[in-house]
């Protein structure tokens, strides 16, 4: 079962720290080289009363997690009772909202995926913005991103960021490169763009920090300037994104091109394909998506409805022409179901585990723990028809050749 | 990647309506389709009608070829600066080769051979001659060559005579290049008849991962007749070695090269069948070539190109019904030109390119020391015309590089300055082959149009266009996976 980002709880004592804070049992906590005042020491399978919690306070610990609140005196400020005790771990950082009780995430050990996010402003409007962009200074997310980077393990293989567009943020994405490299030089960053603000080499400059270590992973919908500006309601912004990823390119950045399928898009997806494989050969991947229906999405249903099963197919297809050119292609979002056997080696989970689900019609389905499943989001109104489990017995989809 | 391109003149006014961009056309098969090509090999198909309104610049986004045209680059809408960019990107990574030094270095051990082929390239000389063997000092100068050149890549071929009657000059140079330059990437490979592969030469090609092309002409009769030896086993032998090299080296590392001669002209199936039959993934039919003994035996063995190009139809045909019975082999020199049409690369290939690869992209070392631009600029002189002798090994390349034959091969090395090829639509997937001119035309600069070489490659374009464009889907799939087949990641293991 998906495991939800945030939870609520029961806060005593006097907090006044907004800072991110890593959970760590008491063990650990003792021993952490972390500032003590950034670290919330994780008591919640600890006898009640066998831990001084005065000496922890003096020790400068700025919280503790318990099973149960502790009673009034406590000078360390305590989170108890959390509604979900399992969405919160050792290892995790998180962020607390006095005012309301809410603990989030920030960053889960563990997870399949990680991400910052950095910003949720942008110079695109995408018709299937899951995540539809606000015009609001958020330049704080910058401030708890950089004191976050600290508190992630440094083990901890990639790194996302995303928003909104990062590149809005300017020297803020700067600093976060920078620290990036300072508390996790070992891990590689995937950084969500449109592209568009990199035909200004000096934005390219900017980000020098990341070159290397950085996939900058950038839409494009369409072979045609007309088709990709009308899905991102921004004139202009194919030719940005490609000189954007030519000059990324060119200062020896790392491009990966995503494709989302959907009523405008699929039309030109051979197009695509092969624009992609003439003009961006030297991407390191090509991710082809099915829509996640959120967000704008749900608004510009009319416009972006297609039978998932038509999707899947025109998917396949580019993702074969591609993988036959010797690109290195996946499939995201898409239920196996749907796609021709020679494509699974290529359809990736790609659903993060806290938002994906698997429908009823998945019932008694052979391939169920490889296949993406769905979107929490995803209704049976989004599902279309043609979904139907695997087995044995199942012939290949009626299109797959 | 250098941003050598990457400066373009600000300012210049967004184009609104799709306007044509340089491009070059050739009509296909009955005429009722025209190919557009541009420099970066984009191309697409146009009906008469279609054709016509694009090129007078009136094709109106509403019309199902704009976006196809626009996302080709052969038409441009947009800004100017964009599309320009992306187009010389894109000629840049096609004709990628001319950044760096020659790649590929053909080696000469041995002029002698033990037998006298009807069509025979090289003057060889018998197998008892003494003095036409490389000599080890001469083969140490050409290691001294090859090293020389900043190539990111290196092959080393060794051709004869029978290379393997110069087995030791084989190994002295693999084992200097070893120890002179561990970690540069450098491929051998062989072309030879393996009638003289004993288990212990086996076992040093593996050791060093060599790619042996086996000689191979078709059946046993064809064979035979072709390569006359006193007990008329020349067949038998190869195959011998074939079957030795295929349990030592790997068969994945063993291909046949089948010249086709007049006798072989009329038996495409069974040369093919023969070549399939005994396992070979790949097989290269190349026509008779007009060098050395070829071009003054020519009247015994020559033909027209109309008729190898039936031949090849015909053969390439065979193939692909191999391929749809299961059995995956391609024909190498279509795969060739299909990477150059197909995809944004060129295949490496130094016949096919322009700027010419001869001098540029190879030098040929003979057995006496002496340097040419190419293999066939070697057998030219020993024709008696060394106008592509650059100098000896003991040159430095800079040298060799400034010679009257590098000079010669510049005036006639670039085809889109060339007669005849400088409007021909098939020129991003072609090549200059300004020697081969010299030796067919009697010039570096001769129109191209009325040449074997153009007539053979203007054929084989109109056949591969053909299969593309209108064949069965089922062909068009393998054509692509055959242009495509170096790409894979499988394939580099
Ligand atoms: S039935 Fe469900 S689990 Fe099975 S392939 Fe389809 S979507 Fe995936
Ligand atoms: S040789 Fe012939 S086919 Fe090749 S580019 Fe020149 S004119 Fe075209």
């Amino acid at each position: 079962m998906s495991l939800p980002l945030h939870t609520f709880g029961t806060l005593s004592g006097d907090f006044a720290a907004p800072h991110p804070l890593k959970v760590l049992p008491l063990a650990d906590a003792l021993t952490t080289e972390l500032p003590f005042d950034r670290v919330a020491i994780d008591l919640r399978s600890d006898p009640v009363g066998g831990v001084d919690l005065g000496a922890l306070h003096a020790l400068g610990f700025a919280a503790a997690l318990t099973a149960d609140s502790r009673g009034p005196g406590a000078a360390l400020p305590i989170f108890a009772g959390l509604r979900r005790n399992d969405v919160v771990a050792a290892g995790d950082v998180i962020g607390v909202t006095a005012r309301t009780g809410r603990i989030g995430v920030l960053y889960r050990r563990g997870a399949d995926s990680n991400s910052l996010f950095v910003t949720e402003r942008c110079n695109s409007l995408c018709l299937m913005c899951s995540q539809p962009p606000r015009n609001e200074d958020d330049s704080w997310r910058v401030a708890e991103a950089l004191e976050l980077l600290p508190l992630i393990d440094r083990n901890l293989p990639v790194l996302g960021i995303t928003g909104g567009e990062p590149t809005l943020l300017g020297e803020g994405l700067t600093r976060i490169l920078v620290g990036t490299a300072e508390h996790l030089p070992d891990t590689h960053l995937h950084i969500l763009t449109n592209g568009r603000r990199f035909a200004d080499r000096r934005m390219v400059t900017a980000v020098t920090a990341g070159r290397g270590r950085t996939t900058w992973a950038v839409p494009i919908y369409a072979d045609t300037a007309a088709r990709h500006d009308q899905v991102v309601q921004a004139p202009g912004s194919f030719e940005e994104a490609l000189e954007g990823i030519h000059n990324l390119a060119e200062a020896g950045h790392r491009i990966e091109v995503r494709f989302v399928a959907h009523a405008l898009t699929v039309p030109r997806i051979m197009g695509f394909a092969e624009f992609v494989w003439r003009n961006l050969p030297f991407a390191e991947h090509v991710a082809l998506m099915g829509l996640e229906p959120m967000g704008l999405a749900r608004r510009n249903r009319d416009v972006l409805w297609i039978e998932p099963a038509e999707a899947a197919r025109a998917i396949a297809d580019a993702a074969r022409h591609l993988a036959t050119r010797g690109m290195a292609v996946s499939i995201y979002n898409t239920p196996l179901c749907l796609l021709p056997r020679d494509m699974w080696p290529l359809a990736r989970r790609s659903i993060s585990d806290w938002k994906q689900v698997h429908a009823p019609e998945c019932e008694g389905c052979s391939v169920r723990d490889a296949c993406a499943g769905f979107f929490l989001s995803a209704d049976a109104s989004w599902r279309g028809t043609d979904i139907r489990p695997v087995t044995n017995e199942t012939p290949e989809p009626a299109h797959a050749r | 990647m250098e941003a050598a391109f990457g400066r373009t003149a600000p300012n210049i006014p967004r184009v609104e309506k799709g306007a044509p961009l340089p491009h070059r056309v050739v009509a296909l098969g009955d005429g009722a389709q025209v190919l557009v090509t541009n420099d970066a090999g984009e191309f697409m198909a146009l009906d008469r009608a279609d054709f016509a309104t694009f090129a007078a610049g009136r094709l109106t986004p509403d019309s199902p070829a704009y976006d196809d045209l626009v996302a080709r680059h052969l038409l441009l809408a947009g800004r100017p600066e964009v599309a320009l960019r992306l187009l010389a990107t894109k000629v840049r990574t096609k004709k990628a080769f001319v950044q760096q030094g020659p790649a590929l270095h053909i080696l000469v051990p041995t002029l002698r051979c033990h037998q006298s082929c009807l069509y025979c390239q090289v003057s060889r000389r018998p197998i008892g001659a003494d003095s036409f063997d490389m000599s080890p000092e001469t083969a140490l100068h050409a290691v001294e060559r090859i090293l020389e050149s900043d190539a990111a890549a290196l092959t080393v071929e060794f051709q004869g005579g029978e290379p393997l009657l110069g087995f030791d000059i084989i190994k002295l140079v693999v084992e200097t290049i070893r120890r002179r330059a561990p970690d540069r990437r450098v491929t051998f490979s062989i072309t030879s008849t393996l009638h003289h592969l004993t288990d212990d030469i086996a076992a040093f090609l593996a050791e060093h991962s060599f790619q042996v092309s086996a000689s191979i002409d078709g059946p046993e009769d064809i064979h035979n007749a072709n390569r006359p030896l006193p007990g008329a086993d020349a067949h038998r032998r190869t195959m011998e070695g074939v079957a030795l090299a295929r349990r030592v080296i790997g068969a994945a590392n063993v291909a046949a090269i089948t010249t086709v001669t007049r006798r072989g002209l009329h038996h495409p199936e069974g040369i093919v069948d023969a070549l399939i039959g005994a396992g070979f993934p790949s097989v290269f039919l190349r026509p008779l070539s007009p060098y050395g003994f070829a071009l003054r035996s020519a009247r015994r063995t020559g033909y027209d190109m109309d008729a190898f190009q039936a031949f090849y139809r015909r053969a390439l045909d065979r193939i692909l019904w191999w391929n749809r019975q299961g059995v995956e082999a391609e024909e190498a020199y279509a795969a060739i030109l299909l990477t150059h049409i197909l995809t944004p690369f060129h295949s490496g290939y130094v016949d096919l390119r322009s700027p010419a690869g001869a001098g540029l992209g190879v030098l040929a070392y003979d057995y006496d020391g002496g340097v040419y631009a190419s293999d066939e600029g070697r057998m030219l002189a020993a024709a008696g015309d060394p106008a592509f002798r650059m100098g000896t090994v003991r040159d430095p390349l800079p040298v060799l590089m400034a010679s009257d034959a590098m000079r010669l091969i510049a005036t006639g090395g670039v085809a889109e300055d060339l007669p005849g090829c400088r409007d021909c639509a098939f020129l991003p997937y072609c090549g200059s082959d300004p020697v081969h001119h010299y030796a067919t035309q009697g010039h570096v600069r001769a129109d191209r149009q009325p040449s074997d070489f153009c007539r053979r490659h203007t054929g084989l374009f109109h056949l591969l266009f053909g299969l593309l464009l209108d064949g069965p889907l089922e062909k068009q799939a393998l054509l692509t996976r055959w242009g495509t087949q170096r790409l894979r990641p499988e394939a580099a293991a």
